[in-house]
């Protein structure tokens, strides 16, 4: 029962990390209808800004954390929209996703050029010590970066529903044509989806880098998991990339633990295979209507 | 006009050749060594501290005269940890005139690469432990820390007498040089009655390690057995350490690496390892005065990978200059059953023998990581 709830516990902690990333996908989708293949990258990226603040700057671990979150914002938000989006998106969506695999190859490249290849220590943001849950002990760090996962999932949510600023970025998303005619600054509502998903990467960059180090390859592995978390819980909804995240994190850890270790790398596209064959929409998306 | 016209096929001849001249009579004036190593990719905190190792240990043989009265030079080749590239790259630097090979490092590696230096005579020193290297008849490969099979038996003492453990977990990773340390271990707790009760493999570049240890602190052996890579070692004690993995958590030469407690912080605190050797080992004179050096000139501390380079380019000096030739085949003659006492040769910092395979024997240590740092617990006599 203790190793369930922990191993539980730990793929729940690890999948709602999984999710925020995922969510940047659905984000992305939304708002300009493509594939961002460099979002591993996204993740990868902003613990190097702490890790500079912190060495180059001299700066505290919380202050350059600050520094990380809003560096990361602006050059992964405001910055990856203007230079790379809005030029080449009217060029099709296609060429977009060749672009952004080509930026995540350039991100991935210049953090090791600049910072080195080997994995760099990432102070936590909590302490790890473990406290007893239902007579197991289970860690302290776990549960917070679960909580806080789904805590930001949550606020999103109730911002994208209860806001006036979130039903004009939905209603952007759906019918950004109508959206123009009823007033709504379409530009400026894409410009926060962009800026939105930069957060949300740098946050799972914080609450992992300090598992994972900091290593320029994290995001790939990363960035994959979260692109099939996203196509298992429906690439059109943001509870979607919630649901496959969480089971991801959850299955790999309980294959693990209790079927088999090796083939684990295996699972999500063994999940994303039968997803597509079974539920192509993904387990809560909707399906979309495509005019030929 | 015409007689400059005359003399200008001369003159661009003299102009082509002239390089070519100046570079024989440089290569006749130079020994060179090839630095093959994982300078990038999974394998560079191993192949970094390797390269500037083994950089060290060519100022201090320039200093002293270089080999055979040459100065050495020892271009680098970056395997990326990839064991196609290794072998391309030691193809490469043969081509370029190296007399040896430096490098390299990962087991995986060695075993495609050294195939072609010893097709070409080259002898190779290598930090690589997996027990298969020196079990191919290669007779130009030559480790610069014992493998394996005799590292990890040193440990079955401690196991067996300082722990008296009854049971025992193994964590390793599954590549060459975790499977090789894996099946050693498993055959010598076999040997000393202690039974292994949980066997959990991990894969290389692994990032999450929960499953890893909620298995093996459901199964509470007595203590665990950690064969890992550097970062892979780093990432299982910080989960350990979250799950409050209760037994002894003991590895052979990488787990109480410095690259190793930088990453895992306090979460490397109290592991255990056997080393080969180790720059904490300050009473030995050599080691203290290396680990003086590499800390003046890299400005952070040695890891074993970095004595393992320096003895493999003062190694190849003694024994160059013992054999009074870079030829390899007679390089190869010398080194087996080859003894060198650091009374005679202070560079190779312990007394050192390699066998007829090019395995090598030296004395040993067994260390604890004690607030922050490598402490020396004990030593292991050579096996």
């Amino acid at each position: 029962m203790s190793q369930f709830l922990q191993v539980l516990l730990s793929g729940l902690a690890t999948g709602a990390v999984y999710a925020l990333v995922a969510i940047g996908f659905t984000l992305v989708w939304q708002a300009a209808q493509t594939v961002n293949f460099a979002q591993g990258e996204f993740v990868m990226l902003p613990a190097f800004f702490v890790l500079i603040g912190m060495n180059w700057l001299g700066l505290s671990f919380w202050i350059s954390l600050l520094f990380g979150l809003v560096v990361s914002v602006v050059l992964l938000g405001l910055v990856f929209k203007k230079l790379i989006v809005e030029p080449i998106l009217p060029h099709g969506g296609i060429t977009l996703i060749i672009a952004t695999m080509a930026l995540g190859i350039l991100l991935k490249e210049s953090a090791k050029e600049f910072y080195g290849a080997e994995a760099q220590p990432f102070p936590a943001l909590f302490p790890g010590d473990p406290i007893n849950l239902f007579g197991a002990a289970v860690s302290l760090r776990d549960l917070l970066n679960l909580a806080i996962s789904l805590g930001v999932v949550v606020l999103l949510t109730l911002f994208l529903n209860r806001t006036r600023t979130g039903r004009c970025m939905q209603a952007t998303a759906q019918n950004p044509a109508v959206a123009e005619i009823l007033g709504v600054d379409v530009k400026r509502m894409v410009l926060y989806t962009f800026l939105i998903n930069a957060a949300l990467a740098t946050l799972a960059s914080f609450l992992i880098t300090p598992v994972y180090l900091a290593k320029f390859s994290n995001g790939e592995t990363l960035g994959l998991i979260a692109f099939i978390a996203a196509i298992v819980g429906g690439f059109n909804q943001i509870r979607g990339a919630l649901v496959g995240g969480l089971l991801i994190g959850v299955l790999d850890n309980l294959t693990a633990t209790y079927v088999t270790a090796q083939y684990r790398a295996a699972l999500p596209l063994v999940l994303l295979i039968a997803i597509i064959l079974v539920r192509p929409q993904g387990l809560v998306g909707t399906s979309e209507g495509r005019a030929v | 006009m015409g007689h400059f016209k005359h003399h200008r096929g001369l003159l661009l001849a003299a102009v082509f050749a002239l390089p070519a001249l100046i570079g024989t009579a440089q290569a006749a004036d130079t020994v060179k060594l090839g630095m093959v190593g994982e300078l990038s990719g999974a394998g560079a905190p191993s192949g970094t501290n390797w390269r500037d190792g083994a950089k060290l240990a060519v100022t201090e043989v320039n200093a002293a005269g270089g080999i055979l009265g040459k100065k050495v030079e020892m271009p680098e080749f970056d395997t990326q940890t990839d064991p196609q590239v290794s072998r391309a790259l030691v193809q490469k630097a043969i081509d370029d005139g190296v007399v040896a090979i430096i490098g390299t490092v990962y087991s995986g590696s060695t075993l495609v690469n050294m195939l072609v230096a010893k097709q070409n005579s080259i002898p190779q020193f290598v930090g690589s432990e997996a027990p298969t290297i020196v079990e191919r008849g290669n007779p130009f490969v030559y480790r610069t820390s014992s493998g394996a099979q005799k590292g990890v038996p040193a440990l079955t003492p401690y196991f067996k007498d300082t722990l008296k453990a009854k049971k025992v977990g193994v964590a390793w990773v599954n590549n060459e040089f975790g499977r090789g340390g894996r099946n050693v271990f498993i055959a010598e707790m076999k040997k000393a009655g202690i039974d292994v009760v949980i066997d959990v493999a991990s894969e290389q570049a692994q990032t999450d390690y929960a499953a890893d240890v909620a298995k093996l602190k459901s199964a509470n052996p007595d203590a665990v057995f950690v064969y890992m890579n550097q970062e892979e070692s780093a990432r299982f004690l910080i989960e350990a350490k979250k799950q409050t993995l209760p037994m002894p958590l003991v590895g052979e030469v990488t787990l109480t690496e410095a690259k190793v407690i930088e990453l895992a912080g306090p979460a490397a605190e109290g592991a255990i390892a056997h080393v080969g050797v180790t720059a904490t080992a300050t009473e030995v004179p050599g080691i203290a005065a290396f680990a003086r050096s590499f800390e003046e000139t890299f400005k952070r501390k040695p890891t074993h990978d970095a004595i393992k380079g320096y003895v493999g380019v003062w190694s190849t000096k003694y024994v160059m200059d013992m054999v009074g030739k870079t030829d390899g085949e007679a390089f190869s003659k010398k080194m087996k059953g080859l003894c060198l006492k650091v009374a005679d040769h202070p560079k190779i910092l312990l007394d050192t023998c390699w066998d007829d395979r090019g395995e090598m024997s030296r004395p040993s240590f067994m260390v604890q990581v004690k607030g922050g740092s490598p402490v020396v617990i004990g030593s292991v006599p050579a096996n």
